[in-house]
């Protein structure tokens, strides 16, 4: 008997993924806790052991194929010693795409209420017949956009135009075509989305460069800044802190940490103070949503990690309630891992407020993008010596300028502000922060 | 707060009814207030009886026509009451019909006049009782379906008396045909008048203010149509206003300009049928704060008035003022409620009209179509060369399609000729699909049918048609 691998779930909230790469070919055997294949979703990737023991008989999903539903069949291994059974089906159905039984330890927050609500349905696996209109098929050509990266509004999950007119570049097919066929015709409703006009028409000519294909997270990267970047109503404020006596006690503190082996870093009391601040000004820790404003229980802190080929944003959760010995081991950790494409994506998912840091870069000051849905980001320059003004005389401190990008429609400027004098007032005085 | 029901729907029209089937159906304690007859305006005094006086007219037309058929008959003529009787018969069974389908589905009717008071989760209905006495319901959603009435302008005339001036009610149960008939608007309702009195040998004229009649229909359609109804006498002002309307010993005086020209246009009896106006009056929505705009309460897509747990759905939430329309409307809104995701909410409405030649459309006219910036690509299809329509010997009319030059997509669909209210529901099923002119090239349509002219108005918008 052959007994089929599926795609695994590495969240509860998993839909589909990519199937990076096969480490097993046809005709290997495999025992159980062999790596077998690397799945990447948007922001890790992760391996998939082998569960069973066996002979692999086919490799249903090719490498590199994006999209792939949790629960399809990727591989087929037939039990050692066996005949290789009859050619695997062709995955592809005539029937209508059932939603994937996908485990659901927790249910959704928004489960409908109702006696027949409409299943949620996914982007289909490759292979599987794309439901989607003839109107929606042709605009996708037109415009070069993969139909299998969309999920269908119309009846039964059915792509139809208005999914395709709104769908994002990032959407676009991967395969070889980096740019649009041509100038966009405008849409039929008018409201065509923007068209990226390919680099030759903009003059640069092919061969002059290579391209390296979009992966999984440079895609969430493009997709998820444009949104909020062009539909955010953003501002930014900018405030100084004197540090030297955050740098004293950060001493302080790490001559009593040394024997622990826990080293805390600026960015760790970063942290704690803007959790303890968001504790103090909590209108600052919350989300637009269109039902109203999201007001957070806890600060749960992104933290912005520079890996190779883009970012992450680990969360240290509840920061709030924890120490600073607490959250310089997790932050590090996190950090380490997020390096190595560890993380588990509860572990990078969430968060309600984003703190990214390139004082190492010797940055003074900039504005980040909102990460959506929090209600804001702040942006931590570089501390560095400064001339500052006590009563009438100059004077030198080490200063930090710090950049707290907000969501207006839920942090208005004035409340940005209080956050910050929260803060500022925190990091100028961090015992307070023991308080 | 306990509720009495789910769903209170007020009004029985073809929106109201159907609305509280749908109700019903899942699942949700229904009922329907209804202050005259079930089915309304639709089934009562509109869509279903003017069809079956039309159906009577076409057949005596017919019999003018036998000769072209190899036949005879004798002593052509009709008994005009019971032309009459037959329409309202019809009329009483589907009235009964509706009576019927209100028991299957537990609905509860309740006959009186509703009016609407401040209350939670929805407003309050108080039902003044046709029997006497009055109800209070409270319920957890209420849809108001209370549909639409004839415009009037009793201030030049325009306004019923019930002898020599009518609206579509009069028109449906006079005693006799009048001998000169003078049809104030050419949109659907008067031109159906129009056709149906014309086949019975009354002598008209329609008086119509914009330049063509049918002003709704693509331009083509309309002159087709305006030289179609000339053939069979009807007589047109067009671009026409009406200044007075009078009346005289014997019978109407209807005093018009056109193009700086006044003229007087005498009748027995004259037809007004300038359009129509929401039923929102007595109903209690000022107090309650709902927004009506030039007589039709504003909706969100949903049929939501922003008023907690009142909806409006049908004629009395704007046009187009068509019975399928409040049907799907209705549908739509009590889907929504029950917390289901209706996805039919943009599906293209087709109109008809039920003259002899017949008229039927969906989607945008080709002059609408260059308006929103479209490149149309146009086909054509006379029933003159449709083999089917020979055979029948009805070759007039046409077919026109146009689809959407850039994509393919067919944008709308307009016919005139007989039986083509039979036959957009397939454009309209191509439309709802998102067909472009590919689908419709390769659907095999059978043949001998004048449905080919379809098909070949398909071809011909990509330069394809093949009996040309």
């Amino acid at each position: 008997m052959s007994i089929d691998v599926l795609m695994p779930a590495l969240s509860p909230t998993m839909e589909e993924g990519t199937l990076a790469k096969w480490h097993v070919k046809k005709g290997d055997t495999v025992s159980s806790g062999d790596v077998i294949a690397e799945i990447e979703t948007d922001k890790a990737t992760m391996e998939v052991e082998a569960v069973d023991e066996g002979v692999v008989e086919d490799l249903l999903v090719p490498e590199g194929t994006e999209g792939v539903k949790v629960n399809t069949p990727i591989a087929r291994l037939s039990g050692e010693g066996e005949s290789p059974a009859p050619p695997a089906p062709q995955p592809a159905k005539a029937e209508a795409p059932k939603p994937a039984p996908a485990p659901e330890p927790k249910p959704q927050a928004a489960a409908e209420p109702t006696p027949q609500s409409a299943p949620a349905f996914t982007a289909a696996a490759p292979g599987e017949r794309i439901f989607a209109s003839p109107l929606a098929k042709r605009i996708a050509e037109q415009k070069g956009i993969d139909l299998s990266t969309l999920k269908g509004s119309g009846p039964h999950g059915r792509i139809i135009k208005a999914d395709v007119e709104t769908a994002q570049p990032g959407q676009r097919a991967a395969a070889g075509q980096p740019q649009a066929k041509g100038p966009a015709p405008a849409g039929a409703t008018g409201q065509a989305p923007r068209q990226v006009l390919s680099l030759e028409q903009q003059g640069i000519a092919p061969g002059s460069y290579d391209l390296i294909p979009l992966d999984g997270m440079r895609k969430t990267v493009a997709r998820r800044m444009t949104e909020s970047f062009r539909d955010v109503p953003h501002f930014p404020l900018n405030i100084d802190l004197e540090i030297d006596a955050l740098l004293a006690a950060r001493s302080k503190i790490n001559g009593l940490l040394e024997k622990e082996g826990v080293k805390v870093s600026v960015n760790d009391m970063v942290i704690k103070a803007a959790a303890a601040a968001l504790k103090r000004v909590p209108e600052a820790n919350a989300s637009y949503t269109p039902e109203g404003i999201a007001m957070h229980h806890h600060a749960d802190i992104a933290m912005a990690v520079a890996i190779e080929g883009g970012l992450i944003t680990p969360i240290v959760f509840q920061a709030e309630t924890k120490g600073l010995a607490q959250i310089a081991k997790e932050s590090r950790d996190l950090a380490e891992r997020a390096r190595n494409r560890k993380l588990k994506p509860e572990e990078f998912l969430g968060g309600t407020f984003s703190i990214s840091n390139l004082g190492m870069f010797g940055i003074k000051s900039f504005a980040s993008i909102i990460n959506e849905p929090q209600g804001a980001i702040m942006s931590v320059g570089v501390g560095e010596k400064r001339p500052v003004v006590r009563g009438d005389q100059l004077a030198i401190a080490t200063v930090m300028t710090v950049t707290l990008t907000c969501d207006h429609r839920v942090v208005d400027g004035a409340t940005g502000a209080r956050f910050l004098a929260a803060f500022k007032a925190l990091i100028e005085d961090p015992i307070t922060m023991i308080v | 707060m306990a509720t009495d029901f789910d769903v209170v729907v007020v009004g029985s029209g073809p929106g109201g009814y159907v609305t509280a089937i749908r109700s019903a159906q899942l699942g949700l304690k229904t009922a329907i207030v209804e202050r005259a007859e079930l089915g309304g305006i639709c089934l009562n005094w509109g869509c279903i009886p003017t069809k079956a006086l039309l159906r009577s007219g076409d057949v005596y037309e017919q019999l003018s026509h036998l000769g072209d058929y190899g036949l005879s008959a004798e002593n052509r003529g009709y008994d005009f009451t019971k032309v009459i009787q037959r329409s309202r018969k019809v009329a009483a069974q589907l009235n009964a019909g509706v009576g019927f389908l209100m028991k299957k589905h537990k609905i509860e009717v309740i006959e009186g006049t509703a009016r609407l008071e401040k209350g939670s989760p929805a407003p309050k209905v108080h039902v003044a009782l046709n029997k006497g006495g009055e109800r209070a319901l409270q319920s957890r959603h209420v849809i108001l379906a209370t549909g639409a009435r004839a415009r009037t302008f009793p201030e030049i005339g325009l306004e019923p008396d019930g002898e020599r001036v009518w609206t579509y009610r009069e028109a449906l149960v006079p005693k006799s045909a009048p001998k000169k008939l003078v049809v104030i608007g050419s949109g659907a309702i008067g031109i159906e008048f129009a056709s149906f009195y014309r086949a019975l040998g009354s002598e008209v004229t329609v008086v119509e203010m914009l330049p063509r009649i049918l002003p709704v229909e693509d331009e083509e359609v309309s002159k087709a149509a305006h030289k179609a109804f000339e053939k069979r006498g009807i007589g047109f002002r067009v671009a026409a206003n009406v200044k007075k309307l009078s009346k005289t010993k014997s019978g109407v005086a209807v005093e018009i300009e056109a193009n700086g020209k006044a003229e007087t246009l005498e009748g027995d009896v004259a037809i007004v049928a300038v359009g129509i106006v929401g039923n929102v009056e007595n109903l209690g929505l000022e107090s309650l704060g709902v927004k009506v705009e030039r007589t039709h309460i504003v909706t969100d897509d949903h049929g939501g008035t922003g008023v907690a747990g009142l909806y409006a759905i049908g004629d009395v939430a704007g046009p187009p003022w068509l019975a399928h329309k409040a049907s799907h409307e209705g549908i739509h809104c009590v889907e929504h409620i029950a917390g289901l995701k209706p996805t039919n909410l943009h599906s293209p409405i087709p109109g008809c009209t039920y003259s002899n030649p017949q008229v039927a459309s969906v989607g945008l006219t080709e002059a609408q179509a260059k308006e929103q910036g479209l490149e149309p690509k146009v086909g054509r299809f006379p029933f003159r060369v449709n083999g089917k329509a020979i055979a029948m010997g009805e070759t007039e009319g046409f077919v026109k399609t146009i689809f959407d030059g850039r994509t393919g997509a067919l944008i709308g669909a307009h016919m005139i000729g007989a039986e083509v209210t039979e036959m957009i529901q397939g454009f309209a099923l191509a439309m709802t699909l998102e067909a472009t002119e590919a689908e419709l090239q390769a659907t095999v349509f059978p043949h001998p049918t004048m449905s080919e002219a379809m098909h070949e108005a398909s071809l011909d918008a990509y330069g394809r048609v093949l009996h040309i």
